[in-house]
C-alpha cells in the first residue's frame, strides 16, 4: 500500500503548526462535520468498524453510543501514556502532528456530546506535552477549540494533562484516578467509564492512535475507510518494530499483511547471521510467538488465533543471541515494578515470578521450579481488578510453555557451575 | 522527618497515639508567592480541584529539588488537602522524588527493547561516570517509549539516542556545560523510520 492515512506528511517541516496542517487540509474534516447531525459522526464512526489502537481493540464507534444521551455533563479522555514496552507510535503522532489529534478529538467529541476534555501524557513525553500545549494555543486562537466551535452549537474545552511515571496510569480507570489527583489504581469495573468515569461522570476514553485517525474516517467516509484492512481489522495500523530488527522504528501499515514483511520487509529482520528466536507481536504484555508464526497475518483475529494478540502494535523482536531467561526476568521485573500493589495475585505474583526467575539464574532452581511458576501465572490471570498481572502473566507462561527445553537447560548448566555469589572471595 | 530513605514510615513503628497531620494553616505556613500562583492556576484549570495534584507537586519538585515535607506542606496547603493525600500520591509516580536527587536527570531505559541493544552496558557506565558528581540524577527506568532510538536515555526531559558508551563523557559534558545535550542524538530531529511516509 502505497497511501499512508497517519503517516502521509509526517515529516513536513512546521506540520507541528497549525499553518502548515491547515496548508495540508487539516481541519477539514472538523468543518465538514460540525455540518453533519452528532448522529450522522458516529455512524461514520461505526460504518468505518475502527478498533481501539490503545491495546483492547474495542470498536471506537460503539464505545461512543455506549456514552448516555442527554445534556449531562460529558468527558472526552485521550490516553496518551503510551507505556506499554515497545511502543511509541503514539509520541511520533504528538511530536509531529499534533493538530490531528486536537481535530480527532474535537470531532469525536461531537459524535459523543462531550463538552470538556483531556489528554492525558506520560509525564516522560516532556517534549511532546510542549509541543501538545503550542498547537493547542493555535487551535484555541483560531477558534476550533472553545465556545461555540467555528461558530456551531458544540464548545469544548481541552487540557493537557502530564502524568508523573507510572505504567498503570495507561490503564483507563487508573488513567482517570490519576487525573482526579490520586494515586493511579484501577477501579472496579463495571460501572464501565462511559457510564461513570471522570468524577463519577460519563466519559470517553480512546487513544492517541485511535483519535488522530478520526479526521481521515470523516474525510473519506467510514465505509471507504472500512475497505482497507482486513474485514474485523478495518484500516491502516501504526506499528512500532523494536529490538533485534536493523531498522526499528514506526511504520504505518495496512491490517493483514503477513507479520514477515513487516518484521523483515520494512524492519529489515535481525543482524546478519542472526534468526529470529521470538517476538512480542503487540507490546510486552502478549504472549510471545516464535519464527514459526512469521506468516501470521497482522491484524486482530489472526494473532488471537495464533494465540497471542495485537495489542498496542508493538513488535519487539528478540534473536537468537539472547537466552529466553533474560527476556523473561526484564519483562517479569518491569510489571513488578509496575504494579500498583492493590490486588494480590498481581502483587504478590509478580514479585515471586522475579523471584523465581533469578533462582534459575543462581543455580538454585529445579526443573519442578517452572510447574510452579505457570501455575502462579494461571492463578494470575483474570482474578485481578485490572490486567497488568496477566500483562506478565501471558508473556511469561507463554515462554515457559513454547522454551521450556531451553529453561530446563538453562536450570541444569546454571545448578552445575552456579555463579560466584557476589562479594565472595576468588 | 529526615530526608533520607525509609522517612516515609514504611520501616518506623508509627505513633498512634499521635493525631494525623490536619491541613496546613496558611496563616503559619508560608508559601512562596510564585509557587502559590502556579498552584492556584492549576486549580482553577479543572471541575474538582484535586485534579491539580501532579501539576502542583512537579511545580513545587521544580521548586525545591524534590517533594520534600516542607514542599509536600506547601502543596498541601494551597490545595487546601492533607499532606498525607498527597505523600500517597508522591509515592506512587517515578517521576517525583522522595528523597534528595542531583538537579540534572538522566534516565536511562532497561526495558527489554533497549537492553537488547546494550542498555545495561550504557547504565552501568553512566552510573560510573557521574559517581560523585552530585548535581546528576542517573537513574534506570522503565520503557521510556523510545525504542526505535534503543538504548536511550532521557536528559532533563530531552530523549536522546541511539547512545554507546563512547558517547557517556560529552553528554554529561554537555549537561555540566549547559550546551544543548548530543545534538544531533536527539529523538525529535529524526525522521520516520517509514520509507514509505511523506508520499
Amino acid at each position: 500500500m502505497s497511501d499512508k492515512l497517519l503517516f502521509k506528511d509526517i515529516d513536513e517541516p512546521g506540520l507541528n503548526t497549525l499553518a502548515v496542517y491547515e496548508r495540508r487540509g487539516g481541519y477539514e474534516s472538523l468543518r465538514r462535520t460540525l455540518q453533519m447531525t452528532p448522529e450522522e459522526v458516529l455512524n461514520e464512526l461505526e460504518a468505518s468498524n475502527l478498533r481501539g489502537r490503545g491495546g483492547a481493540g474495542f470498536q471506537m464507534g460503539k464505545k461512543v453510543s455506549f456514552l448516555p444521551h442527554g445534556s449531562i455533563e460529558k468527558y472526552l479522555v485521550c490516553n496518551a501514556d503510551e507505556s506499554e514496552p515497545g511502543t511509541f507510535k503514539d509520541r511520533e503522532l504528538m511530536q509531529k502532528t499534533p493538530h490531528m489529534l486536537i481535530e480527532g478529538i474535537v470531532i469525536a467529541s461531537y459524535a459523543a456530546g462531550a463538552s470538556r476534555s483531556f489528554i492525558y501524557i506520560r509525564g516522560e513525553y516532556a517534549q511532546q506535552a510542549d509541543i501538545l500545549d503550542a498547537a493547542l494555543a493555535e487551535a484555541r486562537a483560531a477558534g476550533y477549540i472553545g465556545e461555540r466551535i467555528l461558530g456551531s452549537g458544540h464548545s469544548l474545552s481541552l487540557l493537557v494533562h502530564r502524568g508523573a511515571g507510572a505504567y498503570i496510569c495507561g490503564e483507563e480507570t487508573g488513567l482517570l484516578d490519576s487525573l482526579e489527583g490520586k494515586r493511579g489504581n484501577p477501579r472496579l469495573k463495571p460501572p464501565f467509564p462511559a457510564n461513570q468515569g471522570l468524577y463519577q461522570g460519563p466519559t470517553l476514553i480512546n487513544n492517541v492512535e485511535t483519535l488522530s485517525t478520526v479526521p481521515t474516517i470523516v474525510r473519506m467516509g467510514g465505509a471507504e475507510y472500512a475497505r482497507l484492512g482486513t474485514e474485523q481489522s478495518t484500516g491502516t495500523k501504526l506499528v512500532s518494530v523494536s529490538g533485534h530488527v536493523r531498522r526499528p522504528g514506526n511504520y504505518e501499515i495496512e491490517l493483514g499483511i503477513p507479520s514477515r514483511e513487516i518484521i523483515y520487509g520494512l524492519a529489515g529482520g535481525p543482524p546478519a547471521g542472526r534468526e529470529v528466536k521470538c517476538w512480542f507481536p503487540g507490546g510486552s504484555s502478549a504472549p510471545v510467538l516464535t519464527a514459526e508464526d512469521l506468516d501470521v497475518p497482522y491484524d486482530f483475529e489472526s494473532l488471537a488465533k495464533a494465540g497471542s494478540m495485537l495489542g498496542s502494535g508493538a513488535i519487539i523482536v528478540v534473536d537468537d543471541s539472547t537466552p529466553i531467561l533474560d527476556v523473561a526476568l526484564k519483562t517479569a521485573k518491569f510489571y513488578r515494578h509496575e504494579s500498583c500493589g492493590k490486588c494480590t495475585p498481581c502483587r504478590e505474583g509478580t514479585n515471586w515470578t522475579v523471584h523465581m526467575l533469578e533462582r534459575i539464574d543462581r543455580g538454585e532452581a529445579t526443573p519442578m521450579d517452572l510447574e510452579i511458576m505457570a501455575s502462579v501465572q494461571d492463578h494470575i490471570i483474570g482474578h485481578c481488578l485490572c490486567v497488568l498481572g496477566d500483562a506478565m502473566a501471558m508473556p511469561i507462561g507463554s515462554m515457559i510453555a513454547k522454551f521450556r527445553p531451553e529453561l530446563e537447560a538453562h536450570i541444569e548448566a546454571r545448578r552445575l557451575s552456579p555463579p560466584e555469589p557476589a562479594g565472595a572471595i576468588a | 522527618m529526615s530526608a533520607t530513605t525509609g522517612s516515609r514510615g514504611w520501616d518506623m513503628p508509627a505513633d498512634l497515639d499521635k493525631d494525623p497531620a490536619p491541613i496546613p494553616d496558611p496563616a503559619t505556613t508560608p508559601v512562596p508567592e510564585a509557587l502559590r500562583r502556579e498552584i492556584e492556576a492549576h486549580m482553577a484549570l479543572y471541575p474538582d480541584t484535586r485534579s491539580a495534584a501532579l501539576p502542583a507537586l512537579q511545580a513545587a519538585q521544580r521548586l525545591h529539588g524534590w517533594c520534600s515535607p516542607e514542599a509536600i506542606e506547601q502543596v498541601a496547603c494551597v490545595m487546601g488537602v492533607t499532606p498525607a493525600s498527597l505523600d500517597a500520591v508522591v509515592t506512587f509516580y517515578d517521576m517525583l522524588e522522595t528523597e534528595p536527587v542531583g538537579e540534572h536527570s538522566v534516565y536511562v531505559c532497561t526495558n527489554i527493547s533497549c537492553s537488547l541493544r546494550g542498555a545495561d552496558e550504557l547504565y552501568a557506565t553512566l552510573r560510573a561516570a557521574a559517581d560523585g558528581d552530585e548535581t546528576f540524577n542517573v537513574r534506570a527506568f522503565e520503557c521510556l517509549g523510545a525504542c526505535d532510538i534503543a538504548p536511550m536515555a532521557s536528559v532533563d526531559g530531552v530523549y536522546v539516542g541511539p547512545l554507546t558508551v563512547a558517547d557517556v563523557p560529552m553528554l554529561l559534558d554537555d549537561v555540566r556545560a549547559g550546551r544543548d545535550v548530543l545534538p544531533d542524538k536527539q529523538l525529535v530531529k529524526r525522521r520516520c523510520a517509514d520509507a514509505e511516509a511523506n508520499g
